[in-house]
């Protein structure tokens, strides 16, 4: 009886680690192609001065601004519709700011002959549907009628600027700032989650399992932890290593609660090294912004209008 | 011993976040925001019905059939009270979108209607309308396609192995999706024939997409 009970923590761990295998990683669909440019033409519509000058008014607008707007024209959508096109480039991109949501794309699809506008969510109130609508209908359809396809898409971006210019938006700067807060945020967790897990889970464990093997374990849980939390595999192998250290000294002077046998701490000290190494691959951090141009995290839900000419 | 039983409530907790449960509580949450912004999209269409009703009148009052037809539809799904609860009750939730596709095929017949009237098409109050109409269509497909997204995933952690388990103790079920409103019609091929002389158009000729909503017209 002594001998089975002492093994029901053991099971239990067991069928944990079973059933964590149950997370099957559940894969997002094929991404299209992002936007690497404030004005992307695939189609060579545009010359390539014409493209730096709406890309240089663009750039202008949102360090001033801070709202994001790009320009894709591409051939064809097909097989989907304009807005189910959009949407997925939008979602992919994530123009805007993060919380702020202020970005909006201008579709042009011109062997369709469709055009969009598609508005995040923090721009629905000044570039409303209406309004989007008019852009396209009054401003940008006339003058690709008449093949004017760069004075339509200047005039296009010019309306769309002047009508974000009179929302009132957070001021630029403030973007990172407040990824520096959300990396304190982080760390401040993560000490938190640390400081439990030495202490009040490596007690209950170090009860039942010992010294080494509990600090093995808190060694691997907190290494795990850390991955999640950082980008850094490094940092979390680091992290993982001095909780099983903290865990082991803690251990120390809290005296001798167990004895474990040779083949349990052999376990326990293999995975305190394995628990941060095995966080490799898989969790990379939010922003990749390799070129000059990336999304903010900015959000949309369909807002918008399209049109054709 | 005396240690023993605290320890073995902790691995407790910990099997049970591993089995599952966390991951229903995440997936739930997700499935009622998801939800919300589905029901904030209708209530934002359900809101245009009156206006986009008055400015049609004015230029095209004796099209009363469709008038009338509009704010019936518009008062059926007014009378449905729209919870997040909706979600665990299949029933409601099948009514509920009922009357939301009565909705969409009864404005879809009134932009229909419109198009014969090329004063009301030139009046710019309309013409927003319209544009607020197709871009809170917009949305509601978004928003739709999200929900089902939600539901897809919760419903595969409430149905797969371990996690199974866990959803029978604490009764955890599967969440209704949406499903096509017209299936039939959508799987029949239409018929066209050229010999009968020409009719008007049927009212309900308008194919819906999959969604269910009525396809904007640009």
């Amino acid at each position: 009886m002594r001998l089975t009970l002492a093994r029901l923590p053991a099971w239990l761990l067991s069928l944990w680690l079973l059933c964590g295998a149950g997370f099957a990683a559940a894969d997002e669909p094929q991404a299209v192609a992002r936007l690497v440019a404030r004005v992307n033409d695939s189609t060579a519509t545009l010359t390539a001065q014409q493209r730096g000058l709406l890309e240089a008014k663009l750039s202008a607008f949102e360090g001033e601004k801070g709202a994001q707007i790009a320009v894709l024209i591409v051939p064809t959508v097909k097989p989907e519709t304009v807005e189910q096109y959009a949407l997925r480039v939008v979602e992919a991109t994530k123009l805007g700011r993060r919380g702020t949501d202020d970005g909006a794309l201008l579709l042009v699809a011109k062997d369709d002959r469709k055009l969009r506008i598609e508005v995040g969510y923090g721009l629905e109130g000044a570039l409303n549907d209406a309004t989007a609508k008019r852009i396209i209908s009054e401003t940008i359809g006339p003058r690709f009628k008449q093949g004017d396809y760069y004075g339509g898409i200047d005039a296009g971006v010019d309306a769309m600027i002047k009508v974000i210019g009179g929302e009132p938006l957070p001021a630029p700067a403030v973007e990172s700032l407040r990824a520096r807060a959300a990396v304190d945020d982080n760390f401040e967790t993560l000490l938190f989650v640390g400081f439990i897990l030495v202490f009040v889970v490596g007690g209950v464990l170090r009860a039942i399992f010992g010294r080494v093997l509990a600090a093995g374990m808190v060694g691997t849980a907190a290494g795990f932890i850390a991955s999640l939390l950082i980008s850094s595999v490094l940092v979390a192998v680091l992290i993982g290593f001095a909780g099983f250290i903290a865990s082991l000294f803690v251990g120390l002077f809290a005296g001798r609660a167990g004895s474990p046998t040779g083949a349990w701490s052999a376990g326990g000290s293999a995975g305190g090294y394995s628990g941060g190494g095995s966080s490799s691959g898989g969790f990379s951090g939010g922003d990749d912004s390799s070129g000059g141009f990336s999304g903010g995290g900015g959000d949309f839900g369909g807002g918008g209008a399209s049109g054709d000419w | 011993m005396r240690l023993r039983i605290p320890a073995i409530f902790a691995l407790l907790a910990f099997l049970l976040s591993g089995c599952g449960y966390n991951t229903f509580q995440t997936g739930d949450e997700a499935i009622k925001s998801a939800w919300s912004e589905v029901l904030n999209q209708y209530q934002r269409r359900a809101d245009l019905v009156p206006n986009l009703v008055g400015t049609v009148k004015g230029y095209a009052s004796h099209e009363k059939d469709v008038l009338t037809q509009v704010t019936q539809a518009r008062a059926q799904v007014g009378a449905i009270q729209a919870t997040p609860e909706l979600v665990n009750n299949p029933e409601a939730f099948a009514k509920f979108q009922q009357a939301q596709a009565g909705l969409s095929s009864a404005l879809s017949r009134l932009l229909v209607v419109a198009e014969n009237y090329p004063q009301l098409k030139a009046d710019a109050a309309f013409r927003d309308l319209q544009a607020q109409l197709e871009g809170t269509e917009n949305r509601i497909t978004v928003a739709r396609n999200r929900y089902i997204k939600a539901v897809e995933g919760y419903n595969v952690s409430v149905r797969t192995f371990p996690n199974n388990l866990t959803a029978m103790m604490f009764g955890y079920t599967v969440k209704p999706n949406f499903s096509v409103d017209n299936e039939k019609a959508i799987s029949t091929a239409p018929k066209v024939d050229f010999s009968a002389a020409p009719q008007p158009p049927p009212a309900t000729a308008r194919p819906s997409p999959a969604a269910g909503s009525p396809a904007p017209s640009y």
